[in-house]
């Protein structure tokens, strides 16, 4: 066995999950450490990745059914940080919630591994097998808060219509090896035959089931609803990290065997984008919960993203990974404000609870206006870059009428930031919320904030590290 | 040139903004936030007075130029000044100490986070006028709509969340599709550095289409009619320092705009478009000088006459012709100073009586002489009579006109003699008649600061309205270049 050194990162992870899990069974109130041993495990693989793989050329393992490459390693990091730093400020809100339980962690770890091995799947059914993985532990994340209905709500929700997505997915896997003999990525590239309608079909019910995951319009309907049953903190986890994986699996599932099709499936993701960053932008006006805003603002998002894949060429694809760090680093800012309106131990989410924050919270309400104002995609913060990128990329490839169909977007979505701008800062004030934050909760925010608001005197900095990204 | 002035300039307001943000806690005396903010803007202002002393008037090269890597092997910071631009500045650099004096009486809740947005905008506003990089350009010019949203919707009147909404949206809206332009520059030849696009020029085949995206942008932000809607709005709700930066400085950056990137990258686009501006400038002129007339609203008024006036600027930039566009600056330097200065009388009366209809004032003239005096310095000055720059920017702008189009010009007379109707009307009916309202008597005569800030406004404008020399050969070399430019490029299509 060759460079099993490799797979290094994703053997740790899964030994740990193993050893606290027996951890858990045996030693009685283990939560806290449990919980620490976890952050350090996320941060450790994080750091095996970076020094084992980032820098090494493309290998493949396992008869070429994983790859190792620098997408992976670079999305991989991604992921492990990002869920490193929900594990991080989400202590105290499940103390509140009295579900600071050993399982927590654990299942975080275990759909980190899920997508870990989504993102380096070069085979159908690896990435099949990633995909299951990270989905059952997100099922039980959603529940996690199981004495509220909403919290059982979501999870069953999110069940069905992923069980449901994941059928279709398979589907299309099945018609794909059906009609080229192969589920490796590599093998399927050489051996389809253009004239086949039944690889579209193939392509198509993949797609789908992969649209599911990433909540792109027309399969978005679960996410709103899951978004705002679930715990804060899961949500917090869903609005970014299963999407990293899963666009990191579009990337390579259109990128390496079906290149050659990308007329058939680039008006798939054409549509994709333009209905998702449409509906995400008008159907938040009406919304009055912060959560539920924010999931159709992650659709919108996704829109964003998926319309750099569109393009079909290297730069649209590194601009969409820009894309999705970007948004990672405002959704976490924007999660850490959502984290801290808590008053007598009861958190509140509803957009009038932040009426008149900043005379109450300076501090808070400006980090979050410089939040919003990313997210809406004004210069000079961080989110404009984002968007600018993705457009740079969208119009290299004269592509009108997705680029102009986006900007408008961005000001449809701009009324409902400013709404919540106008709550915060025109509107009379309520009762102040607490202010004694945990530590990394004002962390998080103050990072955040200063990463968006700094980026542009920097922004070479993430260029350059993902225009190593080379698929095509 | 070593030391990186215009940077200087950009970074400095950003700076005392900064200070301001980190003290706010401490310190409960306003003042001293006043103070450092006042101190911040002065020092603006007499590093740009120094700008100016060493420009070089001779040439119409882009001067004091930086040019920094900023995203690597795509777009360079790059800002410098010409003729066109360093007037900009100054007027810039000139309005905000005088907008931070004025918040005295105006702004009574959160000064400090008042003063932080203007400095902030100042910034933006810098950033703009110096911009030699489509995108750096770009980049200011939408940070501003933040700043000034915030302005309009803390510290507006009643009907200040429509207001801010509706400059917010509208002004995005337009931007956007200037923004799809910008790419599509890069894409097309490479670069979105201004000098460069100048040498290379835009294939004739795009340009159309990309002068139609600037101009949506700009046409928002002139404004022109029939987008102008949201600039009545804005002004009345926003608060008066907002209303001053609005008018003097917000407005000119699409008058800018069309100089420097519609005329300079896209001259046969504005050969073919020139009809169309002709037509919205002239029915700018009228009809919302028209409206003006019935305005019971003294700060819709002013905020009409400013639609008005923005009119006669495009209309000068568009006949492409010295006078035109030097009438042009002269008439937007000449409004910057003018409309700030009526906004303020404005907000004087309205920090007194609480009321900006014209119907609660007569009669005043008796009460707050003062006050009269420079009211109608401002009046006279904003009807173009001689003597004062409105008349300058004016006659040279009308002057052009007759050259090229003697329908237009005729009709853009016209709309003086309507501005004049309403100008003197309002001054007639505020300041003269019988002293109806009995509440009046009480008024009080300006006082110090307020003084100051006028005779600071009226000084220059009476000034630059006798002798305009200082302003005429600043520009003169920058637009004959353009202007030579423009016509060997028409020529030679």
């Amino acid at each position: 066995m060759n460079n099993i050194e490799l797979i290094f990162p994703e053997i740790f992870i899964s030994l740990s999950i193993m050893f606290l899990l027996i951890l858990g069974v045996f030693k009685k109130d283990s939560s806290k450490i449990i919980h620490n041993i976890s952050l350090l495990v996320l941060l450790i693989t994080a750091v095996i990745t970076f020094n084992e793989t980032l820098s090494i050329n493309p290998t493949t393992l396992f008869n070429e059914s994983i790859i190792i490459d620098y997408l992976s390693s670079f999305m991989k990091i991604i992921t492990l940080l990002a869920a490193f730093v929900v594990l991080l400020i989400s202590s105290n809100y499940l103390r509140t919630f009295k579900i600071f339980k050993i399982e927590y962690p654990i299942l975080i770890l275990s759909s980190v591994l899920g997508m870990m091995i989504m993102i380096s799947s070069n085979d159908l059914i690896v990435f099949y097998m990633g995909l299951e993985l990270q989905s059952l532990a997100l099922y039980v994340l959603a529940t996690f808060n199981r004495d509220q209905l909403k919290s059982s709500e979501a999870g069953l929700k999110y069940f069905v219509l992923s069980a449901l997505s994941s059928g279709l997915l398979l589907y299309g896997c099945s018609l794909i090896y059906g009609f080229t003999g192969s589920t490796n990525f590599n093998v399927i590239s050489t051996q389809f035959n253009t004239n086949e309608y039944a690889i579209t079909f193939g392509i198509v019910f993949i797609l789908v089931g992969l649209a599911f995951k990433i909540s792109a319009v027309p399969f978005h309907m679960w996410a709103p609803d899951v978004y705002e049953g679930s715990p804060t903190s899961v949500t917090l986890f869903f609005t970014m990290v299963p999407k990293i994986a899963a666009l990191t699996v579009f990337i390579r599932f259109l990128f390496v065997p079906f290149l050659n099709l990308i007329d058939q499936w680039q008006m798939i993701l054409v549509f994709l984008s333009i209905a998702s960053m449409l509906f995400g932008a008008i159907a938040a006006i009406g919304q009055k919960n912060l959560k539920r805003l924010i999931a159709y603002s992650s659709i919108s998002h996704i829109g964003y993203a998926l319309a750099g894949l569109a393009t079909g060429s290297n730069e649209g694809i590194q601009s969409s990974v820009i894309y999705m760090t970007i948004y990672i680093i405002m959704n976490l800012g924007f999660f850490s404000c959502l984290l801290m309106m808590k008053r007598n131990n009861i958190y509140y989410e509803q957009i009038d609870d932040l009426s008149g924050l900043s005379k109450n919270h300076p501090l808070l309400s400006i980090s979050l206006l410089i939040i919003l104002f990313s997210l809406a995609g004004i210069p000079p913060l961080a989110g404009f870059f984002a968007k600018f990128y993705i457009f740079k990329s969208v119009i290299e490839q004269s592509m009108y009428f997705l680029a102009i169909v986006g900007l408008l977007s961005t000001v449809v979505a701009a009324f409902y930031y400013l709404r919540i701008i106008k709550i915060m800062y025109f509107d009379e004030e309520k009762d102040s919320y607490d202010k004694d934050h945990n530590l990394w909760l004002k962390l998080s925010l103050t990072v955040s904030t200063i990463l968006i608001l700094m980026y542009f005197i920097f922004p070479s900095e993430l260029i350059d590290v993902v225009s190593k990204i080379n698929i095509i | 040139m070593n030391f990186p002035i215009l940077s200087s300039l950009i970074l400095l307001p950003s700076i005392g903004a900064l200070f301001l943000f980190f003290t706010k806690s401490k310190s409960e005396n306003k003042i001293t936030a006043k103070y450092v903010a006042l101190f911040t803007s002065l020092v603006n202002f007499f590093l740009s007075i120094y700008l100016w002393f060493l420009f070089d008037q001779t040439t119409s090269a882009f001067q004091f130029v930086e040019d920094r890597i900023w995203i690597k092997g795509l777009i360079n910071y790059k800002v410098g000044v010409d003729g066109i631009s360093i007037l900009f500045i100054i007027l810039t650099t000139f309005i905000t100490p005088l907008c931070i004096i004025s918040v005295n009486n105006s702004v009574t809740k959160r000064l400090n986070e008042f003063l932080i947005a203007i400095l902030i905008m100042e910034t933006f506003m810098i950033g703009v006028f110096c911009s030699l990089d489509l995108v750096v350009f770009y980049l200011f010019f939408e940070a501003g709509l933040i700043p000034m949203f915030l302005i309009i919707g803390i510290w507006g009147g009643a009907r200040r969340v429509y207001s801010a909404f509706k400059f917010f949206l509208f002004t995005l809206l337009g931007s956007v599709l200037m923004l799809v332009a910008i790419i599509s520059i890069y894409w097309i030849t490479g670069t979105t550095d201004v000098v460069q696009l100048y040498e290379l020029g835009i294939d004739t085949k795009y340009q159309n289409l990309l002068w139609l995206a600037f101009f949506s942008s700009f046409a928002v932000k002139t404004p022109m009619w029939p987008v102008h809607t949201w600039l009545p709005d804005a002004h009345v709700e926003a608060p008066t320092a907002g209303s001053v930066l609005l008018a003097a400085i917000l407005l000119k950056m699409a008058g800018y705009g069309f100089i420097r990137f519609s005329l300079g990258l896209f001259p046969s686009a504005s050969e073919v478009f020139t009809p169309l501006i002709y037509t919205l400038s002239v029915i700018a002129i009228i009809f919302t000088s028209l409206i003006a007339l019935m305005q019971e609203d003294m700060k819709k008024l002013i905020a009409y006459s400013s639609v008005a006036h923005m009119g006669f600027v495009t209309l000068g930039i568009f006949t492409i012709q010295q006078q035109g566009i030097e009438g042009s600056i002269i008439q937007m330097i000449s409004h910057g100073l003018v409309s700030a200065a009526l906004f303020l009388c404005v907000g004087v009366v309205y920090d007194r009586m609480h009321s900006r209809l014209i119907a609660t004032y007569g009669g005043i003239v008796t009460v707050i002489p003062k006050y009269a005096i420079l009211f109608m310095v401002f009046t006279l000055a904003a009807l173009g009579l001689p003597g004062t720059s409105g008349f300058v920017g004016e006659f040279l702008i009308l002057m052009a006109a007759f050259k090229d189009n003697f329908l237009v010009a005729v009709l853009a007379s016209l709309g003086v003699i309507i501005g004049a109707a309403y100008m003197l009307w309002l001054y007639k009916r505020v300041i003269f008649g019988k002293l109806i309202n009995s509440e009046l008597k009480k008024m009080i005569d300006l006082n110090k600061s307020e003084a100051f800030t006028l005779t600071c406004l009226a000084i220059p404008t009476l000034y630059f309205g006798f002798y305009p020399e200082p302003l005429i050969n600043t520009i003169e070399v920058s637009i004959r270049d353009l202007i030579d430019t423009y016509n060997f490029s028409v020529a030679s299509k």
